[in-house]
Formats: structure tokens, C-alpha cells, sequence
């Protein structure tokens, strides 16, 4: 620590007691050690300049949640001894093809930043950031104690930059690849380019690799890998492969399956492996995911580890009713569970039966599209609000909801802190009553009082964000499509909803004058994000006249830029940023 | 053949169906294509499909696609929402093949998806495009010159693409390249298997076969 304190005079040398100032800052920086959240730390750094200073020295993981809201050399300037960083680049909006493919969001010069000023940085965890094979190099280079590397929703990189990665960082601990895309040009052997002599990984995830791997290399690699915890293959593996996977690792705790099934060669009849037994084996296994192509007659042999499953992810298999209760009936430790909506309401009222303990349920829609069948309806979210009292966390793809099971919802499911309603037909009303969802999403925000992430769908007045502007003091983050009568809606919204960071609005009938009733708070959002609405350049000018440290992107679709003469703007997407305007946006982005 | 026949209903003419919405360097295209314009056999749309095209800059109520996505009026079915529902394209992809049934077949289709990958050179990445929710070849080809930034040309039986840098080719399930467009829509988006929008003069020796 002392290294990088600055000289206090009169207090240097070992010879002489120190002075008080400095016994205090030594208390201080020891006491800040253990703070580890990061809206703790924020409080601390605002007491006085020397906690300022000693909480900017203390911190060991950096934040960012908008890549473009401060600079990397802003950062690395004031936090000095990081060994960990976390940053987030594209808005959510993003994964549902509303923003150009080319937009920004470059890990590169952050990278350059890092490598200068921390060089013993350890774990790097991006969500929704463009990283390079040659970013992947830099970080082998730059980083001899590299650890651990997360990348969520990313892309730009491929298998050369896995394999360079893989063959020189020595200590990597981690590699998790969640739902990026990989470029798939040009196909490397990258598991085989780990450390001969064993690994350190704890953790190796890949399923988003969507191209077909050296299985020996990576039964080999499991072999050598003593501390393998966690481990989630891509569908290129069948599973007869598998099978000799977790007869080799059954101390793993974290499994993704590949391809639950045999492979094309296989022949039915032949003899097959134990799986049942290899899953036994595996006594620590808490989290199952994967099951891709799944043959369902292979399910029975997860039966034995199910007593002790907290997370199952089964949103890539489609798996009826029965085929759902013969598995959960099992599961009574359950408090994750991702499935597609073929499992029907019938399989969501068998997991409200066992798996009292439930606090995350998603249901997934087979057929994601506006006018699809959907298989569940409100009498599953009703059953599950019933028999899962603790559920904290939902997200519910249907096309038939009612304004009484999500009242139900509300009442039984006090710990609700995120609840994220897709009803998937545009404007549909409460399906018995034909009124607008307004009250069912009024509930939820009168009597959950924890709650902190809505998504609102369905038909929905402006009586509905009344409600959401009087009871959603909590709402941090809230995502709007389709919904709202005039500009009221929003205005409700933006004056009554004191604690909302993210606002992401598509589709609604959201005009300018809406737009400035949020100038009191746009300083203390993320951002705020509208496309489809109705509001202007004009509009858009003036609130980035009225906050100069808001930056107020718009854009179009299509190849061109938004143009003077334009009357309304496509998307406007606006976030709080210390650096103003930043200087690698496309041409068709244009920033007012 | 009939294969002048058959194209008669494809008309991938987009300046005519003024499809562009004013992109950037239309003008220009204009004086240089003149003549290949009236050249093309394909008719242009009619009147009642123009009037469904969406415009950007008009005042809109939230029913209008986005996008400039052509909307056709005559089909019942509604014409998708970009990002709507809001699932990920890397779930909507892996959804196509979510069952087997323990012989050989393979249980296909209903993920409401055909995404197929898309590559362009000079691109630093790779894209997924969902085939499914175009119906014709204007369609297919305003989405890849959205999603990557380019324009593409016009299409004509027996110059390929002209006017752009870029040509639009795929590979078929026999692992042949063709120019998008040089066989029926049907039997493109059934076979398939990937895209590349090709440098102009790569793609010269392609298509027609």
C-alpha cells in the first residue's frame, strides 16, 4: 500500500512515529478493504477529499456500467490499484436488432489503458463490448497474472483470439463465453492450445462457440484440469461424449450439456453407456444447463443429481408437460429454473408444487413470434405465484395474460424485485375482460415494494404508468413497448419514478414535451433510450442544449445519417457522460 | 426454361418500388443505372403495395413497421416487428433445433426462425439473419444492406448485380456458390445454407448455372 501514497511532509521515515493524519488514513484504507459494494464505496468517496483518496486507492474492482459515461484514462486515474473490471458497452436494445451493427462499444482502447496502468489486472468481464483476436492477444501479453475472462453478448472475436488466450495465459482460472457471437471464418484448434502439463480453469464455458471442437483435446484438457468446477460445452458434443466427460470430472458443480443426444452414427440398439451412474457420480452438481437437441428417453439419467439442483436451465429443450414433472417432481432445492413455454401451464403448476424455494423462473417462448400459438397462459402465473412465495425474479413469454393473476402475482409474491411481463401480441388486452393490463402492472408496483426491474407489456393506457410514476419509487430499470396513450404516460414516468437509471421505450406515443419533463433527472440516469416515438430533432436539440453533460445520439435506420431537414428522429438514445461527445461513432450515428 | 417466366413475379428492381428511402449515394446510382432500369423484364410493384411501404419521416402511430420494411397488404399473416418479441437472436437461433426424436429424424421449424450467417468481405464479423420473415428477394436484400451498411446493386438476370461493389451470393446445400436471386425465392431460403455479400468482382463468374 504505501508505495503509492503520496508524501506527507513531515511524517516520512522509519525512524519517526507517524503522525496522526497518516495513522488514521492506514485505519481508513484498512477499514475500506473489506467494502466491496460499489454503492457503499461511491457513498465513501463523497465524505471528504482523504476518504476520497483512500476509497479511490482501496478499490480493487472497477464498474463501468456505460462505457462511454467516463474515460479509461479517468478512470485509471483516479483508481489506481484495480485488479479486477467490469464494463458494459451497448444499451439492452441492442440484442433485438435496434441499434447498427456498427456502433461503438470498442474494448481496444480501454485495453490500452489497462495494460499501462494495471498491469496486474486479474479478472475482465464485458458485457455487450466489441473485443478483438488481437485484443484477446493483448490481454495474454499485458496481464501475466491474468485470471479470469467473462464476455456476455460480445462480439468481434473468433477462435485465433481463444487460442492465443488459452496457450499464454497460465493462470487463467475462468473463460466464460456467454451468448457472444464468434466468428467462425476461420477455425482454430483452440482447445488444444492449453498448458500441456495441466490448467488452473475453474471454469470453461463455450457453448456459444457455435462450431465443432476436438473432442480428445478436450477430454484431455478436463483430465488436466484438477479444479474444473464448472463447465459448459457448445452442441458439438453429443452425448456419448459427455458421458466420458463427467466420468472424468465428477466433481463439477456447473454442467452444460452439449447435444442431449447420440450422435448421427449412432445406431439404436448399441450398447450404450451408464449415464445414469456417471450422474450419480456427481455428487456436488448444483446447476444443469444445455440439453440441446434433446431425445427426451436420455432425461432419466439427471434424476439422481436432481435433489440437489438449485439452477436448471431447460429454455433450449422442448420438453412437454410430462416430460418437465417427471424431472422438477425431483428437484425440491430448486431456485432457478429457465424453460420454453412448451412445458404449458400444466408443467409450470407441477414446479409450483415441489420447488417451494424458487426465487428466478423465465419462461421462453418456442416460437418467438408476435402471432405465435404460446402455450402458457395466466393460469400458469398463477400457479407459480402460488405455490412459489419466494420467487424474486421473473420473465413470462405468453400471449394470453389476465389483469387478475398478475394482481395475484402481486399479492402473493412479496419479494418480487424483478418482474418483466411479455405478452407477446402487440396492444392485447386481459384476454377475459378485454380491459387494458393497466391494473395487473398497477399492482405490481403498489405491493411490491422491493421491486427494482419492470418490463410492461400488452395493451396499457396511460392509467398504467399513474400507477408506475405514484408506487414505482423503487424502479431502477423499466422497459416499455408498444404501450401509452399520449405523452402523459411518460411524464408520469419521468416525475414520479425518482430512482430510475435505465429507460429503454419502443414504439409508444412519446413526443418532446414528454421528453422534457425528464430534465430534472436525466443526470442521474444511465440512460434513456426511445426509438419509434415521436420525438423530434428539434427536441432532441434541446435537451442536449439544456444538459451539455448529457450526450444525445440519434439515428435511423438504414445507411444514412440523420439529416437536418428531418422532422422526427428514428432512435434516440441520450446518456450522462463526463468526456462529452465521444469521437468514434460512425458516420450514420449522429451525435447533437 | 420458364425461368424468364417465373422471374417475371420477382422484381428486384428496388429503385422502381423506391425501396431506398433515400440512402446515401441514391442519386448518384440513379444517373449512373439509367438504362438498366427500363432493361429489367420484372414488372414494378402495384399501387397498393406502395402505398404500404412505411416512411420513415411521415408522423407515425406506433402500428407502422419499422425499418422500411416492405409491408405487404395482401397477405393475411402480419408482417414481422423488428426485435419483437424481444428475444435474443442467439436463443431465437438455437430454437430451431430443440427436440430429436430417438430415430434419425430430426424434429425441425418450429422456432419461427431460419437464421442463416451472413459474411461480408471486409466485414470484421459475421451476422445472423432470420430468412423466415421475408418473403421475397427486395426484402431479404434491404435487410443485408441495413445490417451492413452498403448497397447492393440491382439485380438483372444477365449482369448479376450492378451499380455497388457488392454482389449478394449464398451456398446452396450442394455447397455451390449462387447470386442471390438467380433461382425462385422457394427454393432459395430452402436450401440455403449461408451468405456472403461478395466484392463485385469475385462474384462475376457466379449464378446461372
Amino acid at each position: 500500500m504505501g508505495e503509492n501514497r503520496a508524501e506527507v511532509p513531515g511524517c516520512g521515515g522509519d525512524s519517526q512515529p507517524p503522525c496522526p493524519d497518516q495513522v488514521l488514513e492506514n485505519v481508513l484504507e484498512n477499514v475500506l478493504r473489506f467494502l466491496t459494494s460499489r454503492r457503499d464505496r461511491n457513498a465513501v468517496s463523497l465524505v471528504c477529499k482523504s476518504w476520497y483518496l483512500a476509497e479511490a486507492l482501496t478499490r480493487s474492482e472497477l464498474f463501468i456500467g456505460n462505457c462511454y459515461a467516463v474515460s479509461a484514462r479517468r478512470a485509471t486515474e483516479r483508481f489506481r490499484r484495480v485488479n479486477s473490471v467490469v464494463l458494459k458497452g451497448k444499451p439492452r436494445f441492442a440484442d433485438f436488432s435496434l441499434m447498427p451493427l456498427i456502433w461503438g462499444a470498442h474494448f481496444t482502447p480501454w485495453l490500452t489503458a489497462f495494460a499501462a496502468a494495471y498491469p496486474w489486472l486479474e479478472k475482465i468481464h464485458l458485457k455487450r463490448m466489441s473485443i478483438t483476436d488481437d485484443d484477446l492477444a493483448q490481454i495474454s501479453h499485458s496481464f501475466p497474472h491474468f485470471k479470469e475472462l467473462t464476455l456476455v453478448c460480445c462480439d468481434g472475436f473468433g477462435t485465433s483470439g481463444l487460442a492465443i488466450l488459452a496457450s499464454k495465459c497460465r493462470q487463467l482460472r475462468v473463460l466464460d463465453l456467454i451468448e457472444d457471437e464468434v466468428e467462425d471464418d476461420d477455425v482454430v484448434d483452440w482447445l488444444s492450445c492449453f498448458p500441456d502439463n495441466g490448467t488452473c480453469l475453474e471454469s470453461l464455458s463455450f457453448d456459444c462457440v457455435e462450431l465443432p471442437i476436438n473432442f480428445d483435446a478436450l477430454e484431455r484438457l478436463v483430465a488436466r484440469s484438477p479444479n474444473l468446477k464448472q463447465l459448459r460445452l457448445n452442441q458439438f458434443v453429443s452425448i456419448g461424449q459427455l458421458y466420458r466427460l463427467i466420468v472424468r470430472a465428477p466433481q463439477l458443480t456447473h454442467l452444460g450439456t452439449g447435444s442431449f443426444s447420440p450422435p448421427e452414427s449412432w445406431v439404436p440398439g448399441e450398447q450404450e453407456p451408464d449415464y445414469r451412474a456417471a450422474f450419480a457420480a456427481c455428487s456436488s452438481l448444483v446447476y444443469l444447463s444445455g440439453f440441446r437437441e434433446i431425445v427426451p428417453d436420455y432425461l432419466p439419467a439427471i434424476y439422481p443429481v436432481c435433489g440437489n439442483l438449485t439452477s436448471l436451465n431447460f429454455s433450449y429443450a422442448n420438453l412437454n408437460a410430462e416430460e418437465l414433472k417427471a424431472v422438477v417432481c425431483h428437484c425440491y432445492k430448486l431456485q432457478t429454473l429457465w424453460v420454453l413455454d412448451t412445458v404449458r401451464d400444466e408443467g409450470l403448476e407441477a414446479v409450483a408444487t415441489t420447488c417451494k424455494d424458487l426465487t428466478e423462473l423465465r419462461v421462453f417462448p418456442i416460437d418467438a413470434r408476435e402471432d405465435s400459438e404460446g402455450f402458457v397462459s395466466e393460469v400458469g402465473l398463477i400457479a407459480i405465484a402460488e405455490g412459489c412465495r419466494k420467487l424474486q425474479s421473473i420473465l413470462y413469454f405468453c400471449q394470453r395474460m389476465t389483469n387478475a393473476a398478475v394482481i395475484a402475482m402481486s399479492e402473493k409474491c412479496h419479494d418480487l424485485v424483478v418482474f418483466r411481463l411479455c405478452i407477446m401480441g402487440r396492444h392485447r388486452p386481459d384476454h377475459l375482460t378485454n380491459e387494458p393490463m393497466d391494473e395487473g402492472f398497477g399492482a405490481i408496483v403498489m405491493n411490491c415494494k422491493k421491486l427494482t426491474r419492470l418490463a410492461v407489456s400488452g395493451l396499457l393506457t396511460d392509467r398504467a404508468f399513474g400507477y408506475i410514476g405514484k408506487y414505482g419509487n423503487s424502479v431502477r430499470t423499466l422497459s416499455i413497448a408498444f404501450a401509452g396513450d399520449s405523452d402523459m404516460a411518460l411524464k408520469y414516468v419521468l416525475e414520479g419514478c425518482s430512482n430510475l437509471q435505465k429507460l429503454e421505450i419502443r414504439d409508444s406515443p412519446f413526443g418532446d414535451s414528454a421528453l422534457r419533463a425528464g430534465l430534472h433527472h436525466y443526470y442521474n440516469m444511465r440512460f434513456l433510450w426511445m426509438s419509434s416515438c415521436k420525438i423530434t430533432l428539434e427536441g432532441s436539440r434541446e435537451i442536449s442544449k439544456a444538459l451539455p453533460q448529457l450526450v444525445v445520439e440519434v439515428f435511423r435506420s438504414g445507411l444514412a445519417a440523420v439529416r437536418d431537414e428531418d422532422e422526427f428522429v428514428d432512435t434516440l438514445y441520450m446518456y450522462r457522460s463526463l468526456e462529452g461527445p465521444r469521437n468514434d461513432a460512425p458516420t450514420h450515428v449522429r451525435i447533437l | 426454361m420458364d425461368r424468364l417466366e417465373s422471374y417475371e413475379c420477382r422484381d428486384l428492381n428496388l429503385k422502381a418500388t423506391e425501396l431506398r428511402l433515400g440512402l446515401l449515394g441514391s442519386d448518384e446510382r440513379e444517373s449512373k443505372s439509367g438504362s438498366g432500369v427500363t432493361k429489367s423484364h420484372k414488372r414494378a410493384f402495384p399501387e397498393t403495395a406502395e402505398d404500404c411501404i412505411s416512411s420513415t419521416n411521415s408522423s407515425r402511430t406506433p402500428d407502422t413497421d419499422r425499418n422500411g420494411e416492405l409491408q405487404d397488404c395482401t397477405p393475411p399473416a402480419k408482417a414481422q416487428v423488428v426485435g419483437w418479441p424481444p428475444v435474443r437472436s442467439y436463443r431465437k437461433n438455437n430454437l430451431q433445433q430443440t427436440r430429436k426424436i430417438s430415430s434419425d429424424h430430426h424434429h425441425h421449424g418450429n422456432g419461427g426462425g431460419m437464421y442463416v450467417k451472413v459474411s461480408m468481405d471486409g466485414a470484421p464479423y459475421l451476422r445472423k439473419i432470420d430468412l423466415s420473415v421475408h418473403r421475397r428477394y427486395p426484402e431479404l436484400l434491404q435487410a443485408l444492406e441495413n445490417m451492413f451498411m452498403v448497397s447492393i446493386g440491382q439485380y438483372s438476370e444477365s449482369e448479376g448485380y450492378s451499380g455497388s461493389d457488392y454482389a449478394p451470393t449464398y451456398e446452396d446445400k450442394d455447397g455451390d456458390w449462387m447470386l442471390l436471386g438467380d433461382v425462385p425465392w422457394e427454393m432459395f431460403s430452402s436450401t440455403c445454407k449461408r451468405m456472403r455479400i461478395m466484392r463485385s468482382s469475385e462474384a462475376k463468374g457466379l449464378g446461372c448455372q
